[in-house]
Protein backbone atom coordinates (compact mmCIF):
# COMPACT_ATOMS: atom_id res chain seq x y z
CA UNK A 1 0.00 0.00 0.00
CA UNK A 2 1.30 3.19 -1.02
CA UNK A 3 2.33 5.28 2.08
CA UNK A 4 -0.02 8.51 1.10
CA UNK A 5 -2.88 5.58 1.59
CA UNK A 6 -1.87 5.90 5.38
CA UNK A 7 -4.32 7.29 7.56
CA UNK A 8 -2.72 9.35 10.16
CA UNK A 9 -4.44 8.72 13.51
CA UNK A 10 -3.56 10.94 17.11
CA UNK A 11 -4.70 9.18 20.16
CA UNK A 12 -4.39 11.07 23.05
CA UNK A 13 -3.51 12.77 25.29
CA UNK A 14 -6.48 13.26 26.54
CA UNK A 15 -8.03 9.17 26.04
CA UNK A 16 -9.46 7.08 28.79
CA UNK A 17 -7.19 4.02 27.54
CA UNK A 18 -3.78 5.65 27.49
CA UNK A 19 -3.18 5.43 31.11
CA UNK A 20 -2.38 8.82 32.17
CA UNK A 21 -1.79 12.12 29.27
CA UNK A 22 0.43 9.70 26.85
CA UNK A 23 -0.46 11.06 23.05
CA UNK A 24 -0.17 8.27 20.21
CA UNK A 25 0.71 9.22 16.70
CA UNK A 26 -0.42 6.13 14.62
CA UNK A 27 -0.14 5.49 10.92
CA UNK A 28 -2.48 3.12 10.18
CA UNK A 29 -3.07 1.02 6.70
CA UNK A 30 -6.46 0.05 6.88
CA UNK A 31 -6.63 -1.64 10.82
CA UNK A 32 -2.85 -2.52 10.65
CA UNK A 33 -0.59 -0.18 12.76
CA UNK A 34 2.19 0.32 10.15
CA UNK A 35 3.96 3.30 12.42
CA UNK A 36 3.64 4.34 16.07
CA UNK A 37 5.31 7.29 17.33
CA UNK A 38 4.48 8.04 21.27
CA UNK A 39 4.90 11.80 22.34
CA UNK A 40 5.54 12.33 25.88
CA UNK A 41 6.24 15.33 28.15
CA UNK A 42 2.80 16.60 29.12
CA UNK A 43 3.17 15.41 32.68
CA UNK A 44 6.71 17.31 32.72
CA UNK A 45 6.97 19.08 36.12
CA UNK A 46 11.03 19.30 35.89
CA UNK A 47 11.01 17.14 39.55
CA UNK A 48 14.63 16.46 38.98
CA UNK A 49 15.76 19.90 38.82
CA UNK A 50 13.35 20.97 41.73
CA UNK A 51 15.13 18.12 43.89
CA UNK A 52 18.73 20.38 42.81
CA UNK A 53 16.94 23.79 45.09
CA UNK A 54 15.84 21.31 48.07
CA UNK A 55 17.46 19.17 50.93
CA UNK A 56 17.96 15.87 50.37
CA UNK A 57 14.82 15.29 52.76
CA UNK A 58 12.81 17.78 51.13
CA UNK A 59 13.03 15.78 47.87
CA UNK A 60 11.36 12.73 49.47
CA UNK A 61 7.53 14.24 48.70
CA UNK A 62 8.93 14.88 45.21
CA UNK A 63 9.33 10.97 44.74
CA UNK A 64 6.26 10.21 45.79
CA UNK A 65 4.81 12.10 42.89
CA UNK A 66 7.19 9.57 40.28
CA UNK A 67 5.46 7.28 39.97
CA UNK A 68 2.38 7.81 42.08
CA UNK A 69 0.80 4.81 41.98
CA UNK A 70 3.58 3.24 44.11
CA UNK A 71 4.70 5.85 45.93
CA UNK A 72 6.56 4.04 48.87
CA UNK A 73 8.25 2.17 46.06
CA UNK A 74 9.91 5.63 44.87
CA UNK A 75 10.25 7.00 48.49
CA UNK A 76 12.65 3.71 48.63
CA UNK A 77 14.85 4.16 46.00
CA UNK A 78 15.54 7.46 46.77
CA UNK A 79 16.50 7.19 50.57
CA UNK A 80 18.36 4.01 49.60
CA UNK A 81 20.54 6.00 47.24
CA UNK A 82 21.23 9.05 49.84
CA UNK A 83 22.30 6.60 52.55
CA UNK A 84 24.79 4.76 49.90
CA UNK A 85 26.02 8.21 49.64
CA UNK A 86 26.39 8.54 53.47
CA UNK A 87 27.49 5.35 53.76
CA UNK A 88 24.80 4.45 56.81
CA UNK A 89 23.26 1.32 57.97
CA UNK A 90 20.01 0.86 58.81
CA UNK A 91 18.62 -1.29 61.77
CA UNK A 92 16.42 -4.31 61.07
CA UNK A 93 13.22 -3.20 62.66
CA UNK A 94 13.01 -0.61 59.58
CA UNK A 95 14.47 -2.68 57.12
CA UNK A 96 11.89 -4.93 57.73
CA UNK A 97 9.09 -2.58 57.94
CA UNK A 98 10.49 -1.29 54.27
CA UNK A 99 10.24 -4.94 52.64
CA UNK A 100 6.70 -4.51 54.59
CA UNK A 101 5.58 -1.34 52.75
CA UNK A 102 7.79 -1.81 49.73
CA UNK A 103 5.60 -5.10 48.92
CA UNK A 104 2.60 -3.88 49.98
CA UNK A 105 2.94 -1.23 47.18
CA UNK A 106 3.51 -3.94 44.83
CA UNK A 107 0.14 -5.28 45.53
CA UNK A 108 -1.34 -1.86 45.18
CA UNK A 109 0.74 -0.89 42.10
CA UNK A 110 -0.45 -4.42 40.39
CA UNK A 111 -4.20 -3.94 41.60
CA UNK A 112 -4.25 -0.99 39.65
CA UNK A 113 -2.50 -2.12 36.77
CA UNK A 114 -4.89 -5.20 36.50
CA UNK A 115 -8.25 -3.64 37.06
CA UNK A 116 -7.53 -0.67 34.38
CA UNK A 117 -6.09 -3.31 32.10
CA UNK A 118 -8.77 -5.51 32.06
CA UNK A 119 -11.14 -2.37 32.11
CA UNK A 120 -9.63 -1.35 28.70
CA UNK A 121 -10.03 -4.62 26.82
CA UNK A 122 -13.79 -4.75 28.15
CA UNK A 123 -13.79 -6.87 31.43
CA UNK A 124 -15.01 -3.74 33.35
CA UNK A 125 -16.18 -5.93 36.61
CA UNK A 126 -12.60 -6.86 37.61
CA UNK A 127 -11.61 -2.85 38.05
CA UNK A 128 -14.77 -2.69 40.83
CA UNK A 129 -12.95 -6.17 42.74
CA UNK A 130 -9.42 -4.82 42.14
CA UNK A 131 -10.05 -1.11 43.83
CA UNK A 132 -11.76 -2.68 46.55
CA UNK A 133 -8.71 -4.76 47.61
CA UNK A 134 -6.76 -1.20 46.83
CA UNK A 135 -8.70 1.25 49.36
CA UNK A 136 -8.13 -1.67 51.89
CA UNK A 137 -4.26 -0.93 51.16
CA UNK A 138 -4.88 2.65 50.71
CA UNK A 139 -6.73 2.18 54.39
CA UNK A 140 -2.98 0.25 55.60
CA UNK A 141 -1.28 3.66 54.67
CA UNK A 142 -2.98 5.92 56.43
CA UNK A 143 -2.73 3.98 59.79
CA UNK A 144 0.84 3.85 59.17
CA UNK A 145 1.53 7.44 58.31
CA UNK A 146 -1.63 9.39 57.56
CA UNK A 147 -1.46 9.48 53.87
CA UNK A 148 -3.35 7.06 52.08
CA UNK A 149 -1.76 7.70 48.67
CA UNK A 150 1.61 10.21 48.71
CA UNK A 151 2.93 9.06 51.85
CA UNK A 152 6.27 10.38 52.05
CA UNK A 153 6.96 7.27 54.96
CA UNK A 154 10.80 6.65 54.69
CA UNK A 155 13.25 8.84 55.51
CA UNK A 156 16.89 8.92 55.08
CA UNK A 157 18.02 6.45 57.77
CA UNK A 158 14.89 4.67 58.14
CA UNK A 159 11.56 5.45 58.15
CA UNK A 160 9.17 8.43 59.50
CA UNK A 161 7.69 6.63 62.54
CA UNK A 162 6.88 3.21 63.94
CA UNK A 163 4.12 1.29 62.80
CA UNK A 164 0.82 1.38 65.24
CA UNK A 165 0.05 -1.98 66.30
CA UNK A 166 -3.32 -1.59 64.75
CA UNK A 167 -1.95 -1.76 61.08
CA UNK A 168 0.14 -4.88 61.94
CA UNK A 169 -3.24 -6.35 62.82
CA UNK A 170 -5.50 -5.31 60.20
CA UNK A 171 -2.13 -5.80 57.43
CA UNK A 172 -2.41 -9.84 58.80
CA UNK A 173 -6.35 -9.91 57.93
CA UNK A 174 -5.76 -8.10 54.99
CA UNK A 175 -3.45 -10.22 53.87
CA UNK A 176 -5.65 -13.41 55.11
CA UNK A 177 -8.03 -12.10 52.58
CA UNK A 178 -6.00 -11.45 49.86
CA UNK A 179 -5.51 -14.31 48.38
CA UNK A 180 -8.75 -15.92 47.94
CA UNK A 181 -9.05 -12.67 46.33
CA UNK A 182 -6.52 -12.80 43.66
CA UNK A 183 -8.38 -16.04 43.02
CA UNK A 184 -11.62 -14.59 42.53
CA UNK A 185 -9.67 -12.29 39.52
CA UNK A 186 -8.25 -15.48 38.08
CA UNK A 187 -12.00 -16.77 37.97
CA UNK A 188 -13.07 -13.71 36.14
CA UNK A 189 -9.82 -13.58 33.41
CA UNK A 190 -7.39 -16.58 33.27
CA UNK A 191 -9.68 -19.23 31.11
CA UNK A 192 -11.80 -16.65 30.16
CA UNK A 193 -12.02 -16.89 26.04
CA UNK A 194 -12.38 -13.66 24.89
CA UNK A 195 -9.85 -12.71 27.76
CA UNK A 196 -7.32 -15.08 26.08
CA UNK A 197 -8.04 -14.59 22.31
CA UNK A 198 -7.24 -10.59 23.49
CA UNK A 199 -4.37 -11.46 25.34
CA UNK A 200 -2.37 -14.76 23.81
CA UNK A 201 -0.25 -13.92 20.92
CA UNK A 202 -0.39 -10.06 21.16
CA UNK A 203 2.47 -7.43 21.80
CA UNK A 204 5.17 -10.00 21.85
CA UNK A 205 8.32 -8.94 23.04
CA UNK A 206 11.02 -11.52 22.44
CA UNK A 207 13.93 -11.58 25.21
CA UNK A 208 16.38 -10.43 22.94
CA UNK A 209 14.46 -7.33 21.76
CA UNK A 210 13.59 -6.53 25.73
CA UNK A 211 16.96 -6.36 26.50
CA UNK A 212 18.32 -4.58 23.66
CA UNK A 213 15.39 -1.88 24.26
CA UNK A 214 16.12 -1.88 28.27
CA UNK A 215 13.02 -3.10 29.17
CA UNK A 216 12.71 -4.36 32.69
CA UNK A 217 10.48 -5.84 35.91
CA UNK A 218 7.37 -7.89 34.77
CA UNK A 219 7.63 -7.37 31.06
CA UNK A 220 11.44 -8.83 30.98
CA UNK A 221 10.21 -11.47 33.03
CA UNK A 222 7.65 -12.41 30.91
CA UNK A 223 9.39 -12.56 27.90
CA UNK A 224 11.71 -15.07 30.02
CA UNK A 225 14.15 -13.27 31.56
CA UNK A 226 14.71 -13.94 34.96
CA UNK A 227 15.95 -10.58 36.46
CA UNK A 228 14.23 -9.43 39.62
CA UNK A 229 16.81 -6.84 41.59
CA UNK A 230 15.10 -7.82 44.81
CA UNK A 231 17.05 -11.47 44.07
CA UNK A 232 20.38 -9.96 42.54
CA UNK A 233 20.98 -6.93 44.75
CA UNK A 234 18.99 -7.32 47.38
CA UNK A 235 18.56 -4.27 49.28
CA UNK A 236 16.93 -3.81 52.83
CA UNK A 237 16.95 -7.43 53.90
CA UNK A 238 15.34 -8.96 50.74
CA UNK A 239 17.79 -11.70 50.72
CA UNK A 240 16.19 -13.06 54.53
CA UNK A 241 12.94 -13.63 52.40
CA UNK A 242 12.34 -16.66 50.36
CA UNK A 243 10.13 -15.68 47.15
CA UNK A 244 9.87 -16.90 43.64
CA UNK A 245 10.69 -14.99 40.84
CA UNK A 246 7.73 -15.44 37.81
CA UNK A 247 8.60 -16.11 34.69
CA UNK A 248 6.69 -16.20 31.52
CA UNK A 249 7.33 -17.99 28.08
CA UNK A 250 5.80 -16.32 25.04
CA UNK A 251 6.35 -12.57 26.58
CA UNK A 252 2.64 -11.90 25.33
CA UNK A 253 0.18 -9.71 27.13
CA UNK A 254 -1.50 -12.86 27.99
CA UNK A 255 2.48 -13.75 30.13
CA UNK A 256 2.43 -10.32 31.63
CA UNK A 257 -0.98 -10.69 32.64
CA UNK A 258 0.21 -13.79 34.62
CA UNK A 259 3.40 -12.60 35.53
CA UNK A 260 2.20 -9.60 38.11
CA UNK A 261 -0.68 -11.71 39.44
CA UNK A 262 2.10 -14.38 40.13
CA UNK A 263 4.00 -11.37 41.80
CA UNK A 264 1.03 -10.31 43.97
CA UNK A 265 0.90 -13.60 45.73
CA UNK A 266 4.98 -13.77 45.90
CA UNK A 267 4.56 -10.25 47.50
CA UNK A 268 1.96 -11.21 50.02
CA UNK A 269 4.26 -14.33 50.68
CA UNK A 270 7.47 -11.97 51.72
CA UNK A 271 4.81 -9.51 53.91
CA UNK A 272 3.82 -12.41 55.37
CA UNK A 273 7.61 -13.75 56.46
CA UNK A 274 8.59 -10.25 57.02
CA UNK A 275 5.19 -10.16 60.05
CA UNK A 276 6.12 -13.34 61.41
CA UNK A 277 9.64 -12.38 62.37
CA UNK A 278 9.47 -8.47 62.45
CA UNK A 279 12.32 -7.84 64.72
CA UNK A 280 11.85 -5.14 67.38
CA UNK A 281 13.86 -1.96 68.26
CA UNK A 282 14.85 1.60 66.52
CA UNK A 283 13.09 2.53 62.95
CA UNK A 284 15.94 4.89 62.31
CA UNK A 285 19.85 5.22 62.54
CA UNK A 286 20.56 6.80 65.54
CA UNK A 287 23.04 9.48 64.41
CA UNK A 288 21.77 12.73 65.07
CA UNK A 289 23.43 14.51 62.34
CA UNK A 290 21.20 12.64 60.04
CA UNK A 291 18.02 11.83 61.50
CA UNK A 292 15.54 13.66 64.08
CA UNK A 293 16.41 13.23 68.02
CA UNK A 294 13.38 12.03 69.42
CA UNK A 295 10.86 15.04 70.15
CA UNK A 296 10.39 14.31 74.10
CA UNK A 297 14.21 15.37 74.56
CA UNK A 298 13.71 18.38 72.94
CA UNK A 299 12.51 20.67 75.98
CA UNK A 300 15.38 18.62 77.80
CA UNK A 301 18.58 18.92 75.82
CA UNK A 302 20.41 21.25 74.25
CA UNK A 303 22.34 19.38 71.77
CA UNK A 304 19.16 17.58 70.52
CA UNK A 305 17.36 20.67 70.17
CA UNK A 306 20.86 22.39 68.04
CA UNK A 307 20.80 18.90 65.99
CA UNK A 308 17.30 19.36 65.49
CA UNK A 309 17.78 22.91 64.79
CA UNK A 310 20.59 22.65 62.07
CA UNK A 311 18.66 19.31 60.50
CA UNK A 312 15.44 21.76 59.81
CA UNK A 313 17.58 24.66 58.57
CA UNK A 314 20.26 23.85 56.79
CA UNK A 315 20.09 19.72 56.38
CA UNK A 316 22.28 17.16 56.14
CA UNK A 317 25.27 16.97 53.85
CA UNK A 318 26.80 13.94 52.51
CA UNK A 319 30.48 13.71 51.40
CA UNK A 320 30.84 14.53 47.85
CA UNK A 321 30.28 11.65 45.10
CA UNK A 322 27.80 10.03 43.33
CA UNK A 323 25.87 6.90 43.72
CA UNK A 324 23.39 4.64 41.23
CA UNK A 325 21.00 2.44 43.14
CA UNK A 326 18.24 1.35 41.61
CA UNK A 327 15.50 -1.43 43.12
CA UNK A 328 12.82 -3.84 41.74
CA UNK A 329 9.44 -1.61 41.95
CA UNK A 330 6.31 -2.71 40.33
CA UNK A 331 7.23 -1.29 36.91
CA UNK A 332 10.84 -2.69 36.77
CA UNK A 333 14.10 -0.89 37.59
CA UNK A 334 13.70 2.30 38.83
CA UNK A 335 17.27 3.95 39.71
CA UNK A 336 18.45 7.13 41.18
CA UNK A 337 21.67 8.67 40.26
CA UNK A 338 22.71 11.06 42.59
CA UNK A 339 25.53 13.54 42.61
CA UNK A 340 27.16 15.25 45.73
CA UNK A 341 28.83 18.35 45.37
CA UNK A 342 28.94 18.08 49.61
CA UNK A 343 26.23 20.44 50.21
CA UNK A 344 22.74 20.01 52.00
CA UNK A 345 21.15 20.09 48.62
CA UNK A 346 21.76 17.48 45.58
CA UNK A 347 23.60 18.56 42.93
CA UNK A 348 21.65 16.47 39.86
CA UNK A 349 19.60 13.48 40.42
CA UNK A 350 18.28 11.96 37.79
CA UNK A 351 15.49 9.17 37.93
CA UNK A 352 16.22 6.02 35.87
CA UNK A 353 12.20 5.71 35.60
CA UNK A 354 10.84 2.03 34.26
CA UNK A 355 7.59 2.90 32.16
CA UNK A 356 10.07 5.51 30.08
CA UNK A 357 12.16 2.96 29.28
CA UNK A 358 9.13 0.27 28.78
CA UNK A 359 7.38 2.33 26.80
CA UNK A 360 10.13 2.57 24.38
CA UNK A 361 9.38 -0.90 23.54
CA UNK A 362 5.78 -0.04 22.59
CA UNK A 363 6.70 0.42 18.75
CA UNK A 364 8.29 -3.15 18.81
CA UNK A 365 5.15 -4.72 20.36
CA UNK A 366 2.25 -2.56 18.32
CA UNK A 367 3.85 -2.31 15.02
CA UNK A 368 2.90 -4.62 11.95
CA UNK A 369 -0.36 -5.44 14.76
CA UNK A 370 -4.20 -4.24 14.54
CA UNK A 371 -5.36 -1.06 16.08
CA UNK A 372 -7.78 -3.15 18.10
CA UNK A 373 -5.13 -4.69 19.74
CA UNK A 374 -2.96 -1.29 20.70
CA UNK A 375 -5.52 -0.87 23.82
CA UNK A 376 -4.53 -4.42 25.17
CA UNK A 377 -0.65 -3.74 24.23
CA UNK A 378 -0.46 -0.60 26.23
CA UNK A 379 -1.79 -1.73 29.16
CA UNK A 380 0.47 -4.48 29.56
CA UNK A 381 3.45 -2.43 29.84
CA UNK A 382 1.49 -0.77 32.95
CA UNK A 383 3.10 2.60 32.81
CA UNK A 384 2.62 5.63 34.89
CA UNK A 385 3.07 9.24 33.19
CA UNK A 386 4.34 10.27 35.98
CA UNK A 387 7.51 8.35 36.11
CA UNK A 388 7.80 8.79 31.97
CA UNK A 389 7.60 12.69 32.15
CA UNK A 390 8.91 13.41 36.13
CA UNK B 1 30.90 -7.82 40.52
CA UNK B 2 35.04 -7.85 39.63
CA UNK B 3 34.42 -7.51 35.97
CA UNK B 4 34.09 -3.33 36.38
CA UNK B 5 37.41 -3.69 37.38
CA UNK B 6 38.40 -6.65 34.26
CA UNK B 7 36.52 -3.81 32.15
CA UNK B 8 39.01 -1.35 32.58
CA UNK B 9 42.26 -3.33 32.05
CA UNK B 10 40.62 -5.04 29.07
CA UNK B 11 39.35 -1.11 27.33
CA UNK B 12 43.45 -0.68 28.06
CA UNK B 13 44.26 -3.21 26.24
CA UNK B 14 42.30 -2.82 23.46
CA UNK B 15 42.49 1.11 23.06
CA UNK B 16 45.31 1.83 24.91
CA UNK B 17 46.43 3.50 27.84
CA UNK B 18 45.25 7.04 26.79
CA UNK B 19 41.82 5.76 26.15
CA UNK B 20 41.21 6.06 29.90
CA UNK B 21 41.11 9.25 31.27
CA UNK B 22 40.05 8.41 34.81
CA UNK B 23 39.14 6.09 37.14
CA UNK B 24 36.98 6.05 40.21
CA UNK B 25 35.52 4.07 42.59
CA UNK B 26 33.38 5.40 45.02
CA UNK B 27 31.18 3.44 47.66
CA UNK B 28 31.85 -0.17 45.71
CA UNK B 29 31.10 1.73 42.36
CA UNK B 30 33.53 2.18 39.96
CA UNK B 31 33.56 5.05 37.62
CA UNK B 32 35.84 5.17 33.84
CA UNK B 33 35.89 8.49 32.20
CA UNK B 34 36.58 8.06 28.40
CA UNK B 35 37.39 10.72 25.67
CA UNK B 36 34.53 11.10 23.48
CA UNK B 37 36.22 10.19 20.12
CA UNK B 38 36.50 6.60 21.98
CA UNK B 39 32.99 6.38 23.49
CA UNK B 40 31.78 3.96 20.53
CA UNK B 41 34.75 1.88 20.63
CA UNK B 42 34.38 1.76 24.28
CA UNK B 43 30.89 1.14 24.02
CA UNK B 44 31.33 -2.05 21.25
CA UNK B 45 34.05 -3.31 23.50
CA UNK B 46 31.92 -3.43 26.58
CA UNK B 47 29.09 -4.70 24.99
CA UNK B 48 29.82 -7.40 22.79
CA UNK B 49 33.24 -9.15 25.09
CA UNK B 50 32.16 -12.28 26.12
CA UNK B 51 33.78 -11.58 29.58
CA UNK B 52 32.28 -8.29 30.17
CA UNK B 53 29.04 -8.28 28.12
CA UNK B 54 27.22 -5.53 29.58
CA UNK B 55 24.21 -6.01 27.40
CA UNK B 56 21.81 -3.79 29.39
CA UNK B 57 22.05 -0.01 29.15
CA UNK B 58 20.31 1.20 32.18
CA UNK B 59 20.33 5.10 31.75
CA UNK B 60 22.35 7.60 30.00
CA UNK B 61 22.17 11.29 31.37
CA UNK B 62 23.76 14.49 31.10
CA UNK B 63 25.30 16.45 34.25
CA UNK B 64 25.93 20.37 34.19
CA UNK B 65 29.18 21.91 35.48
CA UNK B 66 28.86 25.04 34.98
CA UNK B 67 32.76 25.98 36.54
CA UNK B 68 34.78 23.71 34.74
CA UNK B 69 36.37 23.66 31.19
CA UNK B 70 34.57 20.78 30.17
CA UNK B 71 31.19 21.72 31.43
CA UNK B 72 28.74 18.62 30.13
CA UNK B 73 29.03 15.00 31.55
CA UNK B 74 27.50 12.26 29.31
CA UNK B 75 26.77 9.37 32.06
CA UNK B 76 26.33 6.28 30.89
CA UNK B 77 24.93 3.33 33.34
CA UNK B 78 25.96 -0.14 31.80
CA UNK B 79 24.94 -3.63 33.67
CA UNK B 80 25.77 -7.05 32.42
CA UNK B 81 23.16 -9.53 33.33
CA UNK B 82 24.83 -12.28 33.18
CA UNK B 83 27.62 -11.46 35.17
CA UNK B 84 25.39 -9.26 37.74
CA UNK B 85 27.79 -6.30 37.18
CA UNK B 86 27.76 -2.52 37.01
CA UNK B 87 29.90 0.10 35.84
CA UNK B 88 29.89 3.69 35.24
CA UNK B 89 31.01 5.08 31.81
CA UNK B 90 31.51 8.82 31.40
CA UNK B 91 32.36 11.50 28.79
CA UNK B 92 33.43 15.29 29.32
CA UNK B 93 32.50 17.52 26.67
CA UNK B 94 33.75 21.39 26.39
CA UNK B 95 30.88 24.13 26.34
CA UNK B 96 31.32 25.18 22.85
CA UNK B 97 31.39 21.47 21.41
CA UNK B 98 28.77 19.32 23.23
CA UNK B 99 28.63 16.69 20.74
CA UNK B 100 29.52 13.32 20.74
CA UNK B 101 28.51 9.76 18.73
CA UNK B 102 25.03 8.16 19.68
CA UNK B 103 25.37 4.95 21.03
CA UNK B 104 22.09 3.61 19.30
CA UNK B 105 23.70 1.43 17.31
CA UNK B 106 25.17 -0.95 20.66
CA UNK B 107 22.28 -0.46 22.98
CA UNK B 108 18.96 0.83 21.42
CA UNK B 109 17.39 2.24 24.26
CA UNK B 110 19.50 4.55 23.89
CA UNK B 111 17.49 6.20 21.89
CA UNK B 112 15.15 8.25 24.21
CA UNK B 113 18.00 8.85 27.05
CA UNK B 114 20.20 10.87 24.50
CA UNK B 115 16.75 12.62 23.60
CA UNK B 116 16.44 13.55 26.92
CA UNK B 117 20.01 14.76 27.33
CA UNK B 118 19.47 16.58 24.73
CA UNK B 119 16.57 18.14 25.06
CA UNK B 120 17.67 19.21 28.49
CA UNK B 121 21.34 19.81 27.92
CA UNK B 122 21.69 20.84 24.64
CA UNK B 123 24.22 17.67 23.93
CA UNK B 124 24.16 16.59 21.01
CA UNK B 125 24.50 12.78 19.63
CA UNK B 126 25.64 12.63 15.90
CA UNK B 127 24.41 9.69 14.23
CA UNK B 128 21.14 9.59 16.29
CA UNK B 129 18.50 8.07 14.08
CA UNK B 130 15.81 11.09 15.88
CA UNK B 131 17.24 13.81 17.86
CA UNK B 132 14.47 15.80 18.93
CA UNK B 133 12.98 17.06 22.08
CA UNK B 134 11.23 14.37 24.39
CA UNK B 135 9.79 16.12 27.10
CA UNK B 136 9.68 19.86 26.61
CA UNK B 137 6.99 20.82 23.57
CA UNK B 138 8.86 20.72 19.52
CA UNK B 139 8.95 24.38 19.82
CA UNK B 140 10.68 25.62 23.13
CA UNK B 141 13.33 27.25 23.56
CA UNK B 142 16.45 26.73 25.99
CA UNK B 143 17.64 24.21 27.95
CA UNK B 144 16.33 23.69 31.06
CA UNK B 145 18.56 21.42 32.84
CA UNK B 146 21.52 23.73 32.65
CA UNK B 147 22.48 25.48 35.63
CA UNK B 148 22.09 28.67 33.99
CA UNK B 149 18.22 28.35 32.99
CA UNK B 150 16.15 29.63 35.89
CA UNK B 151 13.98 27.73 38.11
CA UNK B 152 11.23 29.92 37.51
Amino acid sequence: MAVSERMILNIGPQHPSTHGVLRLVVELEGETIAKITPDIGFLHRAIEKLCETKTYSQCIPLTDRLDYLAPLSNNLGFVLAVEKLLGVEIPRRAQYLRVIMAELTRISSHLIWLGTHAMDIGAITVFLYTFREREATYDLFDLAHGARMNVSYMRVGGLARDVPDEFLKRLRTFLDEFSDKIDEYETLLTRNRIWLNRTRGVGVLSAQDAIALGVSGPNLRASGVGWDIRKTSPYSAYDEFSFNIALGKNGDVYDRYLVRLTEMRESTKIIKQALEVLPEGPIAVDDPKIVFPPKELLPRDMESLIHHFKLVAEGFCPPEGECYVSIEAPKGELGFYIVSDGGPRPYRVKVRAPSFVNLQALPKMAEGRLIADLVAIIGSIDIVLGEIDR
Amino acid sequence: MGNNRLAIDRIKEAFGEKSILETREFRGEITVVVTRDKILDVAGLLRRDPVLDYDFLSDICGVDWPGRAERFEVVYHLYSLKHNSRLRVKVKLREDDPRLPSVTEVWPTANWHEREAFDMFGIEFTGHPDLRRILNPDDFKGFPYRKDFPIR
